[in-house]
Protein backbone atom coordinates (compact mmCIF):
# COMPACT_ATOMS: atom_id res chain seq x y z
CA UNK A 1 0.00 0.00 0.00
CA UNK A 2 1.05 3.48 -1.02
CA UNK A 3 0.77 6.05 1.84
CA UNK A 4 0.31 9.52 0.06
CA UNK A 5 1.11 13.01 2.19
CA UNK A 6 2.07 11.67 5.84
CA UNK A 7 3.91 13.35 7.80
CA UNK A 8 6.95 11.54 7.31
CA UNK A 9 7.19 12.82 3.65
CA UNK A 10 6.07 16.53 4.22
CA UNK A 11 8.79 17.04 7.09
CA UNK A 12 11.19 15.11 5.06
CA UNK A 13 10.55 17.36 2.14
CA UNK A 14 11.95 20.35 3.91
CA UNK A 15 14.67 18.43 5.06
CA UNK A 16 15.94 17.74 1.63
CA UNK A 17 15.79 21.50 1.22
CA UNK A 18 18.59 21.58 3.96
CA UNK A 19 21.62 23.88 3.77
CA UNK A 20 20.11 25.73 0.33
CA UNK A 21 18.52 28.41 -1.02
CA UNK A 22 14.96 29.22 -1.96
CA UNK A 23 14.40 32.27 -4.50
CA UNK A 24 11.55 34.64 -5.08
CA UNK A 25 10.81 34.33 -8.58
CA UNK A 26 7.78 35.89 -10.73
CA UNK A 27 8.11 34.52 -13.74
CA UNK A 28 9.93 31.51 -15.84
CA UNK A 29 13.22 33.18 -16.95
CA UNK A 30 13.69 34.32 -13.69
CA UNK A 31 12.70 30.67 -12.08
CA UNK A 32 15.63 29.14 -14.52
CA UNK A 33 18.02 31.79 -13.54
CA UNK A 34 17.05 30.52 -9.84
CA UNK A 35 17.64 26.63 -11.03
CA UNK A 36 21.18 27.50 -12.92
CA UNK A 37 22.59 29.40 -9.89
CA UNK A 38 21.89 26.11 -7.59
CA UNK A 39 18.73 27.40 -5.61
CA UNK A 40 17.25 24.29 -4.11
CA UNK A 41 13.22 25.89 -4.87
CA UNK A 42 11.81 28.44 -5.85
CA UNK A 43 8.94 30.41 -4.83
CA UNK A 44 6.35 31.73 -7.48
CA UNK A 45 4.87 34.68 -6.55
CA UNK A 46 3.34 37.39 -8.82
CA UNK A 47 5.33 40.30 -7.21
CA UNK A 48 8.58 40.37 -4.59
CA UNK A 49 7.45 41.43 -1.39
CA UNK A 50 9.16 44.99 -2.34
CA UNK A 51 7.36 45.83 -4.68
CA UNK A 52 4.14 44.44 -3.09
CA UNK A 53 5.61 46.92 -0.45
CA UNK A 54 5.52 49.90 -3.11
CA UNK A 55 2.00 48.76 -4.17
CA UNK A 56 0.07 49.00 -1.40
CA UNK A 57 -3.29 47.42 -1.48
CA UNK A 58 -4.08 43.96 -1.28
CA UNK A 59 -1.70 41.25 -1.68
CA UNK A 60 -3.21 37.78 -2.84
CA UNK A 61 -2.44 34.61 -4.24
CA UNK A 62 -0.24 34.92 -7.63
CA UNK A 63 -2.16 34.85 -10.86
CA UNK A 64 -1.89 31.07 -11.81
CA UNK A 65 -0.73 31.10 -15.09
CA UNK A 66 2.79 32.54 -13.38
CA UNK A 67 2.66 29.47 -11.08
CA UNK A 68 1.96 26.85 -14.02
CA UNK A 69 5.17 28.74 -15.86
CA UNK A 70 7.45 28.41 -13.43
CA UNK A 71 6.44 24.62 -12.79
CA UNK A 72 6.82 23.92 -16.40
CA UNK A 73 10.29 25.82 -16.81
CA UNK A 74 11.90 24.41 -14.02
CA UNK A 75 12.62 20.40 -12.29
CA UNK A 76 13.48 21.76 -8.75
CA UNK A 77 10.42 22.01 -6.52
CA UNK A 78 8.02 24.94 -6.90
CA UNK A 79 6.66 26.51 -3.56
CA UNK A 80 3.89 29.51 -4.03
CA UNK A 81 2.00 31.36 -0.84
CA UNK A 82 -1.18 31.60 -0.41
CA UNK A 83 -2.79 34.31 2.29
CA UNK A 84 -3.49 33.30 5.97
CA UNK A 85 -6.20 31.49 6.33
CA UNK A 86 -7.08 31.33 2.70
CA UNK A 87 -8.44 27.48 2.36
CA UNK A 88 -9.40 27.85 -1.30
CA UNK A 89 -6.04 29.27 -2.30
CA UNK A 90 -4.79 26.65 -0.75
CA UNK A 91 -6.52 23.80 -2.12
CA UNK A 92 -6.43 25.28 -5.27
CA UNK A 93 -2.45 25.78 -5.54
CA UNK A 94 -2.46 22.13 -4.21
CA UNK A 95 -4.72 21.04 -7.18
CA UNK A 96 -2.00 22.48 -9.29
CA UNK A 97 0.84 20.16 -7.88
CA UNK A 98 2.74 22.71 -6.05
CA UNK A 99 5.78 21.13 -4.13
CA UNK A 100 4.95 23.51 -0.92
CA UNK A 101 2.25 26.07 0.22
CA UNK A 102 3.69 29.35 1.79
CA UNK A 103 1.04 30.32 4.41
CA UNK A 104 2.35 34.14 4.52
CA UNK A 105 2.12 37.44 5.64
CA UNK A 106 3.60 38.82 3.09
CA UNK A 107 0.47 38.56 1.36
CA UNK A 108 -2.43 40.36 2.86
CA UNK A 109 -4.12 37.73 5.20
CA UNK A 110 -7.64 36.77 4.60
CA UNK A 111 -8.35 35.52 8.17
CA UNK A 112 -7.15 37.40 10.90
CA UNK A 113 -7.92 34.90 13.76
CA UNK A 114 -7.24 31.89 12.31
CA UNK A 115 -5.00 29.78 9.92
CA UNK A 116 -5.73 27.07 8.25
CA UNK A 117 -5.76 23.46 9.39
CA UNK A 118 -2.62 22.19 7.53
CA UNK A 119 -2.16 18.88 8.69
CA UNK A 120 -5.70 18.28 6.78
CA UNK A 121 -3.93 19.04 3.49
CA UNK A 122 -1.78 16.32 1.35
CA UNK A 123 0.52 19.01 0.26
CA UNK A 124 3.07 20.39 2.86
CA UNK A 125 3.25 24.07 3.96
CA UNK A 126 5.49 26.53 5.29
CA UNK A 127 4.88 29.44 7.76
CA UNK A 128 6.60 32.36 9.14
CA UNK A 129 7.32 32.48 13.01
CA UNK A 130 9.23 35.39 15.12
CA UNK A 131 9.11 34.04 18.41
CA UNK A 132 9.14 29.81 19.98
CA UNK A 133 4.97 30.70 20.87
CA UNK A 134 4.05 31.40 16.89
CA UNK A 135 6.61 28.46 16.01
CA UNK A 136 4.72 25.77 17.73
CA UNK A 137 1.23 27.11 17.35
CA UNK A 138 2.16 26.85 13.43
CA UNK A 139 3.93 23.46 14.01
CA UNK A 140 0.46 22.05 15.75
CA UNK A 141 -1.47 23.32 12.65
CA UNK A 142 0.59 21.47 10.73
CA UNK A 143 3.26 23.32 9.35
CA UNK A 144 5.91 20.82 7.88
CA UNK A 145 8.33 23.84 7.77
CA UNK A 146 8.92 27.35 9.30
CA UNK A 147 11.00 29.92 8.27
CA UNK A 148 11.25 33.34 10.46
CA UNK A 149 9.69 35.99 9.39
CA UNK A 150 12.09 38.97 9.62
CA UNK A 151 10.79 41.67 7.11
CA UNK A 152 10.31 41.14 3.94
CA UNK A 153 11.05 43.12 0.91
CA UNK A 154 13.36 45.52 2.85
CA UNK A 155 16.61 44.21 2.33
CA UNK A 156 17.31 44.98 5.81
CA UNK A 157 18.53 42.23 7.94
CA UNK A 158 17.55 43.21 11.77
CA UNK A 159 14.35 41.78 12.06
CA UNK A 160 15.73 38.52 10.35
CA UNK A 161 18.61 38.01 13.18
CA UNK A 162 16.28 38.93 15.70
CA UNK A 163 13.94 36.30 14.98
CA UNK A 164 16.51 33.37 14.20
CA UNK A 165 18.15 34.77 17.49
CA UNK A 166 14.65 34.91 19.44
CA UNK A 167 13.61 31.13 18.05
CA UNK A 168 16.72 29.56 18.82
CA UNK A 169 17.53 31.30 21.86
CA UNK A 170 13.71 30.47 23.17
CA UNK A 171 14.73 26.81 21.89
CA UNK A 172 17.66 26.73 24.61
CA UNK A 173 15.46 27.69 27.35
CA UNK A 174 13.33 24.89 26.50
CA UNK A 175 16.01 22.47 26.73
CA UNK A 176 17.64 23.57 30.33
CA UNK A 177 14.35 23.42 31.85
CA UNK A 178 13.13 20.81 34.19
CA UNK A 179 10.23 19.28 32.69
CA UNK A 180 7.81 20.35 35.80
CA UNK A 181 8.27 24.41 34.47
CA UNK A 182 6.93 23.22 30.95
CA UNK A 183 3.89 23.84 31.27
CA UNK A 184 3.72 27.28 32.49
CA UNK A 185 6.36 28.26 29.67
CA UNK A 186 3.29 26.82 27.49
CA UNK A 187 0.51 28.85 28.50
CA UNK A 188 3.31 32.30 28.64
CA UNK A 189 3.66 31.55 25.12
CA UNK A 190 0.47 30.55 24.10
CA UNK A 191 2.71 27.09 23.01
CA UNK A 192 1.04 23.54 23.14
CA UNK A 193 2.58 21.66 25.40
CA UNK A 194 3.18 18.20 23.77
CA UNK A 195 5.17 20.11 21.17
CA UNK A 196 7.34 21.75 23.64
CA UNK A 197 8.24 18.41 25.46
CA UNK A 198 9.46 17.35 21.75
CA UNK A 199 11.76 20.18 21.16
CA UNK A 200 13.23 19.26 24.72
CA UNK A 201 13.40 15.53 24.04
CA UNK A 202 15.51 16.23 20.37
CA UNK A 203 16.83 19.30 21.60
CA UNK A 204 15.81 21.33 18.26
CA UNK A 205 12.33 22.07 16.69
CA UNK A 206 10.43 19.12 15.24
CA UNK A 207 11.07 20.71 11.83
CA UNK A 208 13.22 22.53 9.58
CA UNK A 209 13.59 26.47 9.96
CA UNK A 210 14.90 28.50 7.37
CA UNK A 211 15.98 32.06 7.42
CA UNK A 212 13.91 34.83 5.82
CA UNK A 213 12.94 38.57 5.52
CA UNK A 214 15.88 41.07 4.46
CA UNK A 215 18.40 39.02 2.61
CA UNK A 216 20.10 40.76 0.16
CA UNK A 217 23.86 39.86 -0.01
CA UNK A 218 26.14 36.53 0.24
CA UNK A 219 27.10 37.88 3.77
CA UNK A 220 23.63 38.31 4.90
CA UNK A 221 22.95 34.42 3.90
CA UNK A 222 25.88 33.13 5.25
CA UNK A 223 25.00 35.38 8.38
CA UNK A 224 21.96 33.56 8.70
CA UNK A 225 23.51 30.08 8.46
CA UNK A 226 25.93 31.21 11.58
CA UNK A 227 22.73 31.92 13.89
CA UNK A 228 21.36 28.85 12.95
CA UNK A 229 19.41 28.61 10.47
CA UNK A 230 18.66 25.59 8.39
CA UNK A 231 18.75 27.41 4.96
CA UNK A 232 17.73 30.45 3.58
CA UNK A 233 14.58 32.38 1.24
CA UNK A 234 15.98 35.48 -0.88
CA UNK A 235 12.76 37.39 -1.49
CA UNK A 236 13.56 40.46 -3.39
CA UNK A 237 17.61 40.16 -3.00
CA UNK A 238 18.16 38.26 -5.98
CA UNK A 239 16.16 39.93 -8.85
CA UNK A 240 15.62 43.95 -6.69
CA UNK A 241 19.58 43.30 -7.84
CA UNK A 242 21.72 45.20 -10.21
CA UNK A 243 23.39 41.44 -11.15
CA UNK A 244 20.83 38.64 -10.35
CA UNK A 245 22.79 36.02 -11.74
CA UNK A 246 26.03 36.89 -9.94
CA UNK A 247 23.80 37.75 -6.77
CA UNK A 248 21.79 34.43 -6.72
CA UNK A 249 25.11 32.36 -7.58
CA UNK A 250 27.54 33.81 -4.90
CA UNK A 251 24.08 33.54 -2.18
CA UNK A 252 24.26 29.70 -2.52
CA UNK A 253 27.60 29.52 -2.37
CA UNK A 254 28.25 31.78 0.96
CA UNK A 255 24.62 30.08 2.05
CA UNK A 256 26.98 26.37 1.90
CA UNK A 257 30.45 27.58 2.61
CA UNK A 258 29.23 30.27 4.84
CA UNK A 259 31.99 30.08 7.77
CA UNK A 260 34.63 30.49 4.78
CA UNK A 261 35.22 34.03 4.92
CA UNK A 262 37.89 34.06 2.21
CA UNK A 263 35.73 32.42 -0.04
CA UNK A 264 32.82 34.73 1.09
CA UNK A 265 35.40 37.81 0.49
CA UNK A 266 35.75 36.79 -2.69
CA UNK A 267 31.70 35.93 -3.68
CA UNK A 268 31.14 39.53 -2.53
CA UNK A 269 33.81 41.51 -4.83
CA UNK A 270 31.89 43.71 -8.18
CA UNK A 271 28.43 41.98 -7.18
CA UNK A 272 27.09 45.07 -8.31
CA UNK A 273 24.96 46.82 -6.25
CA UNK A 274 22.42 45.39 -3.73
CA UNK A 275 18.54 46.06 -3.70
CA UNK A 276 17.80 49.28 -2.08
CA UNK A 277 17.43 48.93 1.77
CA UNK A 278 14.87 50.38 3.91
CA UNK A 279 14.99 51.44 7.52
CA UNK A 280 12.58 49.51 9.67
CA UNK A 281 11.84 52.17 12.33
CA UNK A 282 10.80 54.44 9.10
CA UNK A 283 7.86 52.37 8.79
CA UNK A 284 4.90 52.34 9.76
CA UNK A 285 3.47 49.57 12.49
CA UNK A 286 0.85 48.72 10.02
CA UNK A 287 3.09 48.51 7.00
CA UNK A 288 5.18 45.59 8.96
CA UNK A 289 4.18 42.06 7.38
CA UNK A 290 5.74 40.30 10.50
CA UNK A 291 3.14 41.46 12.67
CA UNK A 292 0.33 39.59 10.61
CA UNK A 293 -0.13 36.22 11.24
CA UNK A 294 0.93 35.50 14.82
CA UNK B 1 39.60 -1.91 12.40
CA UNK B 2 37.88 0.97 12.44
CA UNK B 3 35.69 2.51 10.10
CA UNK B 4 34.90 5.67 8.95
CA UNK B 5 32.40 6.89 6.22
CA UNK B 6 31.87 10.45 4.84
CA UNK B 7 28.56 12.07 4.49
CA UNK B 8 28.82 14.28 1.30
CA UNK B 9 27.58 17.57 3.62
CA UNK B 10 27.26 20.08 0.72
CA UNK B 11 23.34 20.08 1.02
CA UNK B 12 20.36 18.46 2.01
CA UNK B 13 19.87 15.62 4.55
CA UNK B 14 23.30 15.59 5.86
CA UNK B 15 22.90 15.35 9.75
CA UNK B 16 20.91 12.59 9.47
CA UNK B 17 22.85 10.41 7.92
CA UNK B 18 25.48 10.94 10.46
CA UNK B 19 23.42 10.59 13.22
CA UNK B 20 22.59 6.90 12.00
CA UNK B 21 26.16 6.29 10.84
CA UNK B 22 26.69 7.45 14.78
CA UNK B 23 24.12 5.44 15.98
CA UNK B 24 25.63 2.04 14.39
CA UNK B 25 28.78 3.29 16.01
CA UNK B 26 30.81 4.73 12.88
CA UNK B 27 32.79 7.75 12.77
CA UNK B 28 31.35 9.68 10.16
CA UNK B 29 33.08 12.85 8.17
CA UNK B 30 31.06 15.71 7.04
CA UNK B 31 32.60 15.92 4.10
CA UNK B 32 32.14 19.87 3.08
CA UNK B 33 35.50 20.12 1.07
CA UNK B 34 38.18 18.10 -0.91
CA UNK B 35 40.19 17.28 2.24
CA UNK B 36 38.02 15.62 3.87
CA UNK B 37 37.85 12.78 1.10
CA UNK B 38 41.30 12.01 2.59
CA UNK B 39 40.65 9.38 4.92
CA UNK B 40 37.51 7.49 4.72
CA UNK B 41 36.56 4.15 4.03
CA UNK B 42 33.26 4.57 2.26
CA UNK B 43 31.21 7.88 1.15
CA UNK B 44 26.87 8.46 1.16
CA UNK B 45 25.82 11.09 -0.88
CA UNK B 46 22.31 12.28 0.69
CA UNK B 47 19.49 13.40 -0.68
CA UNK B 48 18.65 17.07 -1.27
CA UNK B 49 18.01 18.44 -4.44
CA UNK B 50 20.61 17.07 -6.74
CA UNK B 51 21.01 20.10 -9.41
CA UNK B 52 22.43 21.65 -6.39
CA UNK B 53 24.49 19.11 -4.47
CA UNK B 54 26.20 18.47 -8.61
CA UNK B 55 27.42 22.18 -9.00
CA UNK B 56 28.55 22.80 -5.55
CA UNK B 57 30.86 18.97 -5.64
CA UNK B 58 32.26 20.79 -9.19
CA UNK B 59 32.67 24.53 -7.42
CA UNK B 60 34.50 22.47 -4.33
CA UNK B 61 36.59 20.51 -7.08
CA UNK B 62 35.36 17.27 -5.31
CA UNK B 63 33.81 15.36 -8.47
CA UNK B 64 37.02 14.06 -9.77
CA UNK B 65 38.71 13.16 -5.99
CA UNK B 66 35.26 11.34 -5.66
CA UNK B 67 35.13 9.15 -8.93
CA UNK B 68 38.81 8.07 -8.90
CA UNK B 69 38.03 6.89 -5.00
CA UNK B 70 35.18 5.18 -6.13
CA UNK B 71 36.45 3.44 -9.30
CA UNK B 72 39.61 2.53 -6.79
CA UNK B 73 37.03 0.54 -5.15
CA UNK B 74 35.38 2.56 -1.81
CA UNK B 75 32.28 1.55 -1.16
CA UNK B 76 29.93 4.62 -2.04
CA UNK B 77 25.64 4.91 -1.35
CA UNK B 78 23.67 7.28 -2.74
CA UNK B 79 20.29 8.17 -1.03
CA UNK B 80 17.75 9.43 -3.69
CA UNK B 81 19.58 13.02 -5.21
CA UNK B 82 22.57 10.74 -4.71
CA UNK B 83 20.81 8.06 -6.85
CA UNK B 84 20.63 10.74 -9.50
CA UNK B 85 24.06 12.12 -8.92
CA UNK B 86 25.55 8.59 -9.57
CA UNK B 87 24.18 7.10 -12.68
CA UNK B 88 25.67 7.75 -15.79
CA UNK B 89 22.42 9.06 -17.65
CA UNK B 90 19.46 10.94 -16.76
CA UNK B 91 16.46 10.90 -18.99
CA UNK B 92 15.39 14.66 -20.52
CA UNK B 93 19.40 15.09 -21.77
CA UNK B 94 20.54 17.04 -18.46
CA UNK B 95 24.30 16.11 -18.33
CA UNK B 96 24.98 13.11 -15.65
CA UNK B 97 27.17 14.26 -12.58
CA UNK B 98 29.66 11.48 -11.38
CA UNK B 99 28.44 8.68 -13.61
CA UNK B 100 29.53 6.12 -11.46
CA UNK B 101 26.26 3.72 -11.89
CA UNK B 102 25.57 1.92 -15.17
CA UNK B 103 22.14 2.90 -15.27
CA UNK B 104 19.73 5.81 -16.59
CA UNK B 105 17.65 7.79 -13.97
CA UNK B 106 14.47 9.09 -14.02
CA UNK B 107 14.49 12.64 -11.95
CA UNK B 108 11.43 12.99 -10.16
CA UNK B 109 10.11 9.73 -11.63
CA UNK B 110 7.22 9.04 -9.10
CA UNK B 111 6.38 12.86 -9.60
CA UNK B 112 5.53 15.92 -7.43
CA UNK B 113 5.46 16.53 -3.63
CA UNK B 114 2.01 15.85 -3.63
CA UNK B 115 2.98 11.91 -5.11
CA UNK B 116 5.24 11.60 -2.10
CA UNK B 117 4.95 8.28 -0.25
CA UNK B 118 5.41 5.51 1.94
CA UNK B 119 5.92 2.07 1.01
CA UNK B 120 6.54 -1.37 2.50
CA UNK B 121 9.49 -2.81 0.27
CA UNK B 122 11.64 -6.18 0.01
CA UNK B 123 15.52 -5.42 -0.87
CA UNK B 124 16.56 -8.52 -1.92
CA UNK B 125 19.29 -10.22 0.56
CA UNK B 126 19.10 -6.61 2.67
CA UNK B 127 16.16 -6.15 4.32
CA UNK B 128 12.51 -7.45 3.76
CA UNK B 129 9.28 -5.32 5.06
CA UNK B 130 11.50 -1.98 5.13
CA UNK B 131 9.31 1.28 5.07
CA UNK B 132 10.65 3.30 2.03
CA UNK B 133 10.11 7.05 2.08
CA UNK B 134 9.97 8.46 -0.98
CA UNK B 135 10.27 12.00 -1.81
CA UNK B 136 9.99 13.41 -5.27
CA UNK B 137 11.96 10.54 -5.63
CA UNK B 138 13.78 8.98 -8.74
CA UNK B 139 13.50 5.47 -10.45
CA UNK B 140 15.72 3.65 -12.20
CA UNK B 141 14.33 2.64 -16.01
CA UNK B 142 16.94 1.06 -17.45
CA UNK B 143 20.57 -0.85 -16.37
CA UNK B 144 23.67 -2.40 -17.64
CA UNK B 145 24.69 -5.98 -17.55
CA UNK B 146 26.72 -5.52 -14.23
CA UNK B 147 23.78 -3.72 -11.84
CA UNK B 148 21.87 -5.65 -9.30
CA UNK B 149 18.04 -4.78 -9.26
CA UNK B 150 17.11 -5.22 -5.41
CA UNK B 151 13.83 -3.38 -5.26
CA UNK B 152 11.35 -2.36 -7.53
CA UNK B 153 7.97 -0.71 -7.71
CA UNK B 154 5.49 -1.66 -10.95
CA UNK B 155 8.68 -2.07 -12.63
CA UNK B 156 10.19 0.79 -11.89
CA UNK B 157 13.58 0.07 -10.43
CA UNK B 158 14.20 1.46 -6.50
CA UNK B 159 17.04 -0.13 -5.29
CA UNK B 160 20.12 -1.20 -7.30
CA UNK B 161 23.70 -2.78 -6.26
CA UNK B 162 27.14 -2.36 -8.89
CA UNK B 163 29.82 -4.21 -7.14
CA UNK B 164 30.98 -1.21 -4.68
CA UNK B 165 27.94 1.49 -5.55
CA UNK B 166 24.81 0.67 -3.52
CA UNK B 167 21.85 3.16 -4.82
CA UNK B 168 18.23 3.66 -3.39
CA UNK B 169 15.38 6.18 -4.79
CA UNK B 170 13.88 6.21 -0.64
CA UNK B 171 15.66 7.91 2.48
CA UNK B 172 16.28 5.50 4.89
CA UNK B 173 17.85 8.16 7.01
CA UNK B 174 14.81 9.29 8.18
CA UNK B 175 13.41 6.21 9.63
CA UNK B 176 14.94 4.28 12.32
CA UNK B 177 15.24 1.42 10.48
CA UNK B 178 19.44 0.32 9.88
CA UNK B 179 19.30 -2.64 8.26
CA UNK B 180 20.22 -0.73 4.96
CA UNK B 181 23.03 1.16 7.06
CA UNK B 182 24.42 -1.76 8.81
CA UNK B 183 24.63 -3.47 5.07
CA UNK B 184 26.38 -0.56 3.92
CA UNK B 185 28.76 -0.29 6.96
CA UNK B 186 29.82 -3.97 6.28
CA UNK B 187 30.82 -2.89 2.68
CA UNK B 188 32.80 -0.67 4.20
CA UNK B 189 34.89 -2.60 6.55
Amino acid sequence: MLKTGTELVKRGMAEMQKGGVIMDVVNAEQARVAEAAGAVAVMALERVPSDIRAAGGVARMADLTIVEEVMKAVSIPVMAKARIGHIVEARTLESMGVDYIDESEVLTPADDVFHIAKSEFTVPFVCGCKNIGEAVRRIAEGASMLRTKGEPGTGNIVEAVRHIRQVNSEIQQIVAMRTDELMVFAKNHGAPYEILLEIKKLGKLPVVNFAAGGVATPADAALMMELGADGVFVGSGIFKSENPEKFAKAIVQATHNYQDYALIAELSKNLGSPMKGLEISRLAKEELMSERGI
Amino acid sequence: MSVKIGVLGVQGAVAEHIKTLERNGVEAVNVKRLEDLSDINGLILPGGESTTIGRLIVQGNMKEKIQELAKNGMPVFGTCAGMVLLSEKIEGGEPAHLGLLNATVNRNGFGRQVHSFEKELNIEGIAEGFNGVFIRAPYISEVGPSVKVLETIDEKVVAVEQDNILAVSFHPELTRDDRIINYFINKCK
